[in-house]
């Protein structure tokens, strides 16, 4: 079976180099396949890294080292690891793209992990935030963040700023389970408390049983971590409405429950509340106003407010212009890879770098509280963890 | 302890409350003219999207976008009854779920391109924010609110469907569409009606609901299971059977989630697959 698969692959293998003549070395174009969901549930995450990627394309001109920079999207409309892996062989064979990038759900990025260590192309992980994907392949690499690399800096800076007893609530899928065992592992070996944890189901609609439970525990702070949307606007509107703040719990998460593509929609509940993340559209730096400025100029109103997931698209295109600067433009899988380990750059979230090991990225991990700026929430930072790493691969 | 007990069930009725408020609309179409109509959520979200519009486009208070949604969705309903509703009633049920799924892909695409994948903002006015203190409990204003709706939506629909001409021909007119229409009838007229009117409540359910249920483009397919449910636990035909299958369904959900979080996500399920092993039919069913 085996042997027979091998013989299979090779065989595509042959039909694809037959059919790649002309070779690539006379393409003008740099194609850049871009896998994700554009339809569905997760609409906005496909749409977001898009947004990002055409606003660096907008301030850096869509071609690099003399050559055409081209998107070719494709839609798994939602978590769909065959559909995902059959995009990106065709992407491969038949549109003999150069890079593979985009991936906001872990199943996606999982499933195509195989085909690019077969293809050797390189891709770029936009926002599928699972520790383990980048160790799947040496093609992989990830410019977004990881949740363990999230929810560490946040135990760290609670148990500083005196926080001792924590009940944790978490959603109960994967990674809701790897925040709470990072968060929790973490918070114990600093001293900490965990004095409760409730798992809630992921289509939970009303959380009065949970924040009145969290409330009768009377932890100093709850740690949570929801899906962004309906799920986080309903949990904070359950804390708030039972008084949880007023008797003293603080509210901290990960801060993808304070998204900035929808923290206006979830409106005043968020106000006071604490998030660690690696970034906030309100992060003060002249790279971010370039980066707002390029995103409202290449799209249209109804991308909405950036998010992390845009930044981390505007980030894919910046590691796919470095890379085809270096390489002159001719991509090879290899080199590629070896062009990218160790990367530095200053990105819209701060300084990040590729590290050569992981291949994943190291970051400053920020500690905001959403506050109304101008008359618009917006998450804003005001202390910071510098040169985090996932702890994941520790 | 007792305290945290009445806690619970005060928080379990709310939550009934909400349940029966968005599966009413289901138990007309479905409960009372056996149409196993999937898209009622569709309906739910065309009231949540004119509610949320008129808040945040037009300025319009909560309360008074209430009766638009409405409106709004009772239209929308009548549209689609007499245009491709009508046309199915005497297809088999395998064709009306294939039907009305279809009717919920293509209103989730519509309501994307329309207004985007992401969540809609919804704030309620500040007097139904916050709790209450009454006989040294915290009771949540909107969840208050929910219960006294719902006491008196019921109130009317069982005047509505038990008093009235309108719905002894409505009954009339589900049991025997042949002799009703030999009595004097018009059985089309009635039946565009009751879909108008289950449409319309759909709406409204959604329109209250947003507040805790949020509104993005999938929510039809999100609360579909929760609609169910309600009306399959409840029975067919009634307007109790909802009512008492939404109240026993949402205290124990809350009681599940608060004494037990470990399965409490569970406890409805459970209790779903026991209430209908014993009475197949539902709590009330008028056909067993």
């Amino acid at each position: 079976m085996k042997h027979a698969r091998s013989l299979l692959v090779t065989a595509l293998g042959a039909l694809a180099a037959l059919v790649a003549i002309p070779p690539a070395y006379g393409q003008n174009t740099i194609k850049v396949g871009v896998i994700a969901a554009f339809s569905g549930p997760f609409a906005d995450y496909g749409s977001q890294i898009e947004a990002g990627m055409k606003a660096y394309m907008k301030e850096h001109g869509d071609s690099v080292a003399g050559k055409k920079v081209e998107l070719i999207t494709r839609d798994t409309k939602g978590p769909a690891p065959e559909v995902a892996k059959r995009f990106a062989q065709e992407l491969i064979t038949r549109d003999k793209v150069q890079f593979l990038a985009g991936f906001g759900l872990t199943p996606n990025a999982m499933a195509v992990a195989p085909v690019v260590s077969e293809a050797k192309v390189p891709m770029i992980i936009s926002n599928a935030a699972t520790s383990s994907i980048t160790t799947k392949s040496p093609y992989i690499t990830r410019v977004s963040m990881t949740i363990p690399q999230i929810a560490e800096p946040l135990a760290q800076w609670a148990l500083k700023n005196g926080i001792k007893q924590v009940y944790t609530v978490v959603a109960d899928y994967g990674p809701g389970i790897d925040a709470e065992t990072q968060f929790t592992k973490t918070f114990k070996e600093g001293g900490g408390t965990i004095i409760g944890s409730v798992r809630t189901p992921l289509q939970s609609p009303d959380f009065s049983a949970t924040t009145q439970r969290v409330k009768d525990a009377k932890p100093q702070a709850v740690f949570v971590f929801l899906p962004a949307g309906q799920q986080g606007i309903s949990f904070m509107k359950s804390f708030n409405e039972r008084g949880l703040g007023e008797a003293g719990i603080k509210l901290i998460a990960t801060g993808d429950i304070t998204d900035d593509h929808v923290l206006e929609a979830m409106g005043d509940p968020t106000l006071g509340m604490i998030t660690a993340f690696h970034y906030s559209a309100a992060h003060k730096s002249p790279e971010n106003e370039a980066f707002l400025k390029a995103y409202a100029a290449a799209n249209d109103a109804k991308a909405g407010a950036p998010n992390f997931m845009a930044a981390a698209g505007y980030d894919t295109m910046h590691v796919i212009y470095e890379i085809a600067k270096k390489l002159d433009g001719n991509i090879d899988g290899d080199k590629a890879m070896a062009a990218v380990k160790g990367m530095k750059w200053t990105s819209p979230r701060g300084p990040v770098t590729i590290d050569p090991e992981t291949r994943d990225i190291d970051q400053t991990v920020y500690i905001r509280k959403v506050e109304r700026v101008n008359g618009k929430l917006a998450n804003v930072e005001f202390d910071k963890i510098p040169d985090v790493k996932d702890p994941g691969k520790k | 302890m007792i305290g945290n007990f009445i806690g619970v069930l005060f928080d379990g009725l709310a939550y009934g409350s909400l349940l029966f408020i968005i599966a009413v609309g289901l138990s007309v179409t479905l409960g009372l003219m056996n149409f196993v109509n999937l898209a009622h959520g569709a309906f739910a979200m065309v009231g949540g999207y004119v509610c949320v519009m008129l808040m945040t486009r037009a300025g319009v208070p909560f309360l008074a976008t209430l009766p638009v949604a409405f409106v709004a969705a009772a239209v929308v309903g009548l549209v689609l009854e007499r245009a491709l509703y009508q046309r199915l009633y005497k297809s088999s049920p395998l064709d009306q779920v294939l039907f009305s799924i279809g009717i919920v892909f293509m209103s989730i695409a519509i309501a994307t391109y329309w207004f985007g994948a992401s969540q809609q903002p919804v704030s309620l006015p500040s007097y139904l924010r916050g709790q209450v203190h009454v006989l040294g409990l915290d009771l949540g204003v909107y969840r208050l609110f929910l219960i006294v709706v719902v006491a008196l939506l019921t109130l009317a629909l069982q005047y509505l469907l038990d008093r009235t001409r309108f719905g002894s021909q409505v009954r009339a007119s589900v049991d025997n569409a042949t002799a009703a229409a030999g009595l004097g009838i018009n059985v089309n007229r009635v039946f565009a009606l009751t879909f108008a009117l289950g449409s319309g409540l759909a709406g409204l359910g959604g329109g209250l609901g947003i507040d805790v249920l949020g509104l993005d483009p999938t929510f039809p397919l999100k609360y579909m299971v929760y609609f169910l449910l309600v009306v399959s636990v409840g029975g067919s035909g009634t307007i109790k059977g909802p009512l008492i299958a939404a109240l026993i369904l949402g205290v124990f959900d809350v009681a599940g989630k608060y004494y037990l979080p470990q399965v409490g996500g569970f406890v409805i399920y459970a209790l779903m697959v026991v209430l209908l092993l014993v009475f197949p039919a539902g709590l009330y069913g008028r056909r067993a």
